[in-house]
């Protein structure tokens, strides 16, 4: 069950510098050092709901950072204010220590939005290079993109004629598209098969190794285990910042579907116990967990 | 902005529309067929002659009205706007890609048109056909720009339709066709003075009669030339990076 391939980076690198702790310059050297994304004290409104609440948020580099939560709970509205295409009300945003959106992002962040949100009358080829021309890619990494996400028995199909997968696999192709410092995924492995879904995780592990960063917002609970790092939301909070070992350690559950169920429902013991550890998850914990 | 991004977005609309050979046949014979039957209509009496010209006006507007602002609320709706907002696109880049993109379509439409209406249809052109091709293009991309801007007040495809009566009909009726302009209302002269498609109208009449210099109708297309530019920033405007 516990497929856990980041577990042993995790606690390899773990123990962040203990100079960090200072709250001003620690941030500061946190944003040009080990954090890739951060929220402080975010608010975000859409239509007259408050969705995200004075959120507090930290992702380290070259972690792949699941993002878990129930529909409704806030994740996609997170991520486009991650990638700069949501108003928001209060609070920052930085991303590689930068305001999330600054024009100097743009070529440095890869958005895969939950649609597939390709052209669905041109080519997969004919997608990436027009995509690969606005984001200033080499010519070749379209050839790269391709190869990596395994679609080139389809590379001059029209895009309206793939399947679900397949068109999900041509806009993480263009998500990849340049190389970006930062992925940020909104449910890429939505309505996949069990294959499939794993040949993406494979992908995203890979991504991670070679010093992304990955934000992967999922409901599929059997995908927390595969991530570095979790992130569980609930109606536009973080209810636990936390590993996948500790989220079941600490919760006693079996399973991590099993151990979501608790917190989201507010098993209150476990939930209390999770909160309270991640609340003292500072630099030790693996909040700052190492650029390698 | 930057010419790179903009012809890229203009290859790829064009790209586009290259596979979906329906969609080209339609754009490019549906004008030449209405002329036909328009001229059909009046045969044998002065008024093809009178109203052909506006014609011609009308379609490559309508047509690049429609299938811009159709484009674009698809664009929207299907995430890929958000994908190119996300990346190093500038709001310039898209719009100008689309109105070269549909530019130059609108360059071959009324190619076929003005082809269609002076050798089959007998249409008469004193003044140079050129003049008459500048005056078709303004309008095309007029029609563009306008559908740009109409597409960023649609949420659904149904609404966006609905946008062409108010574009666009209110244009045709105050533009002299139905009525000559000094014969209507004052106040709706007055509108109809300031809106684009008349000039259009006023332009392509005089260029079919050979009433009016040269000079008379580069001052109506620079007019339409005003109104683009205009709809462009507005539309630019319009087109936010970050949604609520």
């Amino acid at each position: 069950m516990n497929l856990c391939p980041g577990e042993r980076t995790i606690h390899q690198t773990f123990g962040g510098p203990s100079h960090l702790t200072c709250p001003i310059i620690g941030g500061l050297i946190h944003s040009m050092t080990s954090i890739a994304i951060q929220t402080r004290s975010l608010r975000i409104r859409r239509g007259s709901n408050i969705v995200i609440d004075r959120l507090d948020l930290e992702v380290p580099r070259g972690a792949i950072v699941g993002l878990l939560g129930p529909s409704g709970s806030g994740k996609t509205t997170l991520m486009r204010a991650i990638v700069g295409v949501q108003v928001v009300k209060s609070g920052t945003v930085s991303v590689m220590g930068q305001p999330a959106g600054a024009a100097s992002l743009r070529h440095r962040v890869g958005y895969m939005t939950q649609l597939a949100s390709i052209y669905e009358d041109l080519s997969v080829r004919q997608n990436l290079r027009y995509f690969a021309r606005i984001q200033g890619a080499p010519k070749s990494d379209v050839d790269r993109v391709i190869d990596r996400t395994d679609l080139g028995g389809q590379a001059d199909q029209l895009a309206r004629t793939l399947s679900g997968g397949q068109a999900n696999r041509v806009s993480l192709a263009a998500a990849m598209l340049g190389s970006p410092d930062v992925l940020v995924l909104d449910e890429p492995t939505v309505g996949l098969d069990p294959v499939l879904r794993s040949d993406l995780w494979n992908i995203f592990r890979r991504l991670a190794d070679e010093g992304s960063t990955l934000l992967v917002s999922s409901h599929v609970m059997d995908e927390a285990t595969l991530c570095d790092r979790l992130l569980l939301m609930r109606e536009g909070a973080v209810i636990a910042d936390t590993t996948p070992s500790e989220l079941l350690e600490t919760t006693g559950a079996a399973t991590a579907e099993d151990a979501f169920l608790r917190i989201i429902t507010y098993d209150s013991a476990a939930a209390r116990r999770i909160l309270t550890s991640t609340s003292k998850a500072a630099p030790g914990k693996g909040r700052t967990r190492g650029a390698q | 902005m930057s010419p790179m991004r903009t012809l890229a977005t203009a290859g790829r609309v064009l790209l586009q529309i290259r596979n979906d050979p329906r969609t080209i046949a339609l754009l490019l014979v549906v004008p030449s067929l209405l002329i036909g039957l328009v001229a059909w209509i009046f045969d044998e009496t002065p008024v093809f002659d009178r109203i052909g010209p506006a014609m011609l006006a009308l379609f490559p507007f309508i047509v690049m009205f429609l299938v811009t602002s159709i484009a674009t609320l698809r664009e929207r709706r299907s995430g890929t706007l958000e994908r190119l907002l996300s990346m190093p696109m500038g709001r310039g880049d898209f719009i100008l890609g689309y109105t070269l993109a549909f530019g130059l379509l609108a360059v071959i439409q009324t190619a076929i048109a003005v082809g269609y209406a002076t050798w089959v249809c007998r249409l008469e052109i004193e003044e140079s056909v050129l003049l008459l091709f500048a005056v078709a293009i303004a309008d095309a991309l007029l029609g563009t720009a306008l559908g740009l801007l109409a597409s960023a007040f649609a949420r659904t495809e149904f609404q966006v339709v609905q946008f062409m009566p108010v574009f666009v009909f209110p244009q045709i009726l105050l533009g002299g066709i139905f009525l000559p302009r000094d014969q209507l209302p004052d106040v709706l002269e007055t509108i109809g003075d300031w809106l684009p498609l008349s000039h259009a109208i006023d332009a392509l009449t005089a260029v079919s009669t050979g009433n009016e210099d040269a000079a008379y109708i580069w001052l109506r297309i620079l007019f339409i030339g005003c109104w683009i530019i205009g709809a462009i920033i507005v539309g630019s405007l319009t087109l936010r990076r970050r949604t609520p």
